[in-house]
Formats: C-alpha cells, sequence, structure tokens
C-alpha cells in the first residue's frame, strides 16, 4: 500500500513538471474575427481572420507624418488622452511613463497616444507636454490629427470609447485602455492604464509578445 | 485577589487612552477624513506619494514651499489655479489646476492638515478656522 503512494506520489511529480514545461504563456488573439473559407491546394480549409488596425495618417510631437509603415515590424501601446484632461491622464501617463522607461531603449517597440482634442492639442502643444513629461526620442509618439478619424479609430478599430461631452470635467469621454497590438497588427491585450497592477501585467505581457514574436521569426 | 488585579489594569488602561488630548483626536479626525478626500481628488495627478508628474504637475514635498504659501493653500485647493507659474522645488511649473468651488472650507482643511503632514511635510493642525479666514482672501 505504501509503496503504492509513493508511486502515485512519484507520477503525479512527474506529469507536474511535464505540464510546467508545456506550459509556455502566449496571449490571446482579441478584437472581432471571422471565418473565412478558402480553397487551398484543392481542399476547402476554414482559416479565421483576426481583426486588424488598418492604416491611418497623424502627425507625431515632432512634426512628423505617422502612418502604419512607420510601425512596421513593432509591437506598439495605444492609448487616447488629451493634454488638459483634468482625471484620469495624469495617472495613465505616470504609469505609461513605467513602460516607456522599461522599453525605451528596445528598437520593436512603440507607444502611440492620440489626442482627442486635436484642437488644442497642436504639433506645439504635444511637444511642450512631451519634453514635461520627461520623453525624448522615438519610442512615444504623440500623435496629433483629424478628430474624426481618431474618434472611428478607437471606437471601431480599437474598439474603446472616445466621444466628445461638454457634460464631463474636461469635456470628453474616454477610458483610460491601454491596447497592445502586436507585429501583424492585431490587438493582443487591454489593460486599464488607471490600474498600476494591469500595468505591470502589461509590461510583463510585451515581453512575452517580444518573445513569441522572435521565436515565430527564428522558425 | 486576581480579579481585582486585571480590573484594577483595565481601568488603567481607560484612563491612558482618554489621556489622548482633544487637540491629538481633532488632528486624527482632520488627517484621516483629509486622506480620503486626498486620494479621490488630488491623487490622480499629485500620486499616491504626492511625488507629482516629471515637469508637468508639481509634487507636495516642497515644504519649504508649503510653509512660506501657507496661507494660499485653500485658495488653491478652492479655486484651483489658472495662468500662474508655480516654482516648486527650483522647477517651473505652468498649467492649470482644477477648482474645487463646492468644497466646504471643514473639507479644504482636513485635506491640506492630511498633505501638511504627509510626503515628509509636519505642518501640524490647519484648522477650518484658519481655512475660513485663508478663503476670505483669496484673489
Amino acid at each position: 500500500m505504501r509503496k503504492l503512494a509513493a508511486l502515485a506520489l512519484i507520477a503525479l511529480a512527474f506529469s507536474a513538471c511535464k505540464f510546467n514545461n508545456a506550459d509556455k504563456p502566449t496571449l490571446p488573439i482579441m478584437g472581432n474575427r471571422e471565418a473565412v473559407t478558402k480553397t487551398v491546394n484543392g481542399k476547402t480549409v476554414v482559416d479565421t481572420v483576426y481583426q486588424t488596425i488598418p492604416d491611418f495618417k497623424f502627425v507625431n510631437q515632432y512634426g512628423d507624418t505617422i502612418t502604419q509603415k512607420n510601425l512596421k515590424g513593432d509591437i506598439y501601446v495605444a492609448d487616447f488622452f488629451f493634454t488638459t484632461c483634468p482625471s484620469i491622464c495624469p495617472i495613465m501617463h505616470r504609469n505609461m511613463l513605467k513602460v516607456y522607461n522599461e522599453f525605451k531603449s528596445v528598437p520593436d517597440f512603440k507607444i502611440i497616444s492620440h489626442t482627442i482634442d486635436p484642437k488644442h492639442d497642436s504639433v506645439a502643444v504635444m511637444k511642450k507636454y512631451a519634453d514635461k513629461l520627461g520623453i525624448s526620442g522615438n519610442s512615444w509618439w504623440l500623435l496629433q490629427g483629424d478628430k474624426e478619424k481618431t474618434y472611428d479609430l478607437g471606437q471601431k478599430n480599437y474598439l474603446v470609447a472616445v466621444k466628445q461631452d461638454d457634460g464631463t470635467p474636461g469635456g470628453y469621454v474616454h477610458q483610460g485602455w491601454f491596447v497592445l497590438v502586436d507585429k501583424q497588427k492585431r490587438i493582443r491585450g487591454y489593460y486599464d492604464g488607471t490600474d498600476e497592477k494591469q500595468v505591470a501585467k502589461l509590461i510583463e505581457d510585451i515581453k512575452v509578445l517580444r518573445a513569441e514574436v522572435n521565436t515565430q521569426i527564428a522558425q | 485577589m486576581k480579579l481585582k488585579v486585571i480590573g484594577f489594569v483595565c481601568v488603567l488602561i481607560c484612563i491612558i487612552a482618554s489621556c489622548q488630548s482633544d487637540a491629538e483626536l481633532e488632528y486624527k479626525r482632520y488627517y484621516t477624513g483629509g486622506a480620503m478626500m486626498y486620494m479621490s481628488k488630488c491623487q490622480n495627478c499629485h500620486g499616491a506619494n504626492g511625488e507629482g508628474l516629471s515637469g508637468l504637475i508639481p509634487p507636495l514635498t516642497d515644504t519649504a514651499y508649503l510653509n512660506k504659501n501657507r496661507h494660499q493653500l485653500a485658495c488653491f485647493v478652492k479655486y484651483g489655479i489658472k495662468e500662474t507659474i508655480i516654482t516648486v522645488k527650483g522647477k517651473a511649473y505652468e498649467g492649470a489646476m482644477p477648482a474645487n468651488v463646492d468644497m466646504p472650507a471643514i473639507d479644504v482643511a482636513k485635506v491640506l492638515t492630511y498633505v501638511g503632514n504627509s510626503f515628509g511635510n509636519k505642518m501640524g493642525l490647519i484648522p477650518v478656522d484658519e481655512v475660513n479666514a485663508d478663503l476670505a482672501k483669496c484673489k
């Protein structure tokens, strides 16, 4: 009886080891998806097409035009803010600074913050904001451009709420989501930018995503 | 006998506990109330440790500044700051601070007592009477 118990224990220990080895973390693919039926080599196969972030055209804090081309081969985190925001933006960008400081010297990573108040947040205003926030270089872009296009991108593509509402403090409704996007422009995670713990998770997930992409390239 | 000793000790503890002066109790009431208010009204911008945010939002850790401007602080909390450049810890900050026009003087006093005695500051109690007098002089 005792021998049997010992054997069972050993078996359990082994299976635990195996489980740990196989459990390599991967991030889910989020957003809308659709099944597409296509014919490959005469056979009908069903493939899943994931939602991707489409091309856009905005201007960063240096006055440079930025499109998806400038983000080619990059993992990035996107958020929506405005420089005069009295509510959640300061805490979001206090937390985003942690992400920036962790990855600012990594070549394939970027942060893009879209202003939802482009009328006030001109390139000059954004540059000043960047300087005061203490960010430089090209790893964190503050993007400014057509208001409708910014709102569309937020609502239809990143699937976060952004709208103007003069009844709320500051005049705009927006959520504090940080959206993680992979090199194929697919959404891989949402993190509450006002929550320190979730932002710590974001930093960990960026490391996981970078490892994932690098192994895919290696294959 | 044993019971008597225990009883005596209990009475002694009660006496010592109630020895906390009224002033001390008042301070604690202000401080804890102010802590709650700070979390809901100030922390987003000024941070959990009063550290501010880079060059955008000033920290609340400049004890010399707070002491020097003690009688202005109530005005800052209640009416906000507009188009004034504030120099804290040798760094100039511009931009606006939102007003809290609906905040009663007692709450202003509580939040100031909290800030004035946190993050390395030691200003002591900032009573509501002082706040009322300061608010009357706001520009």
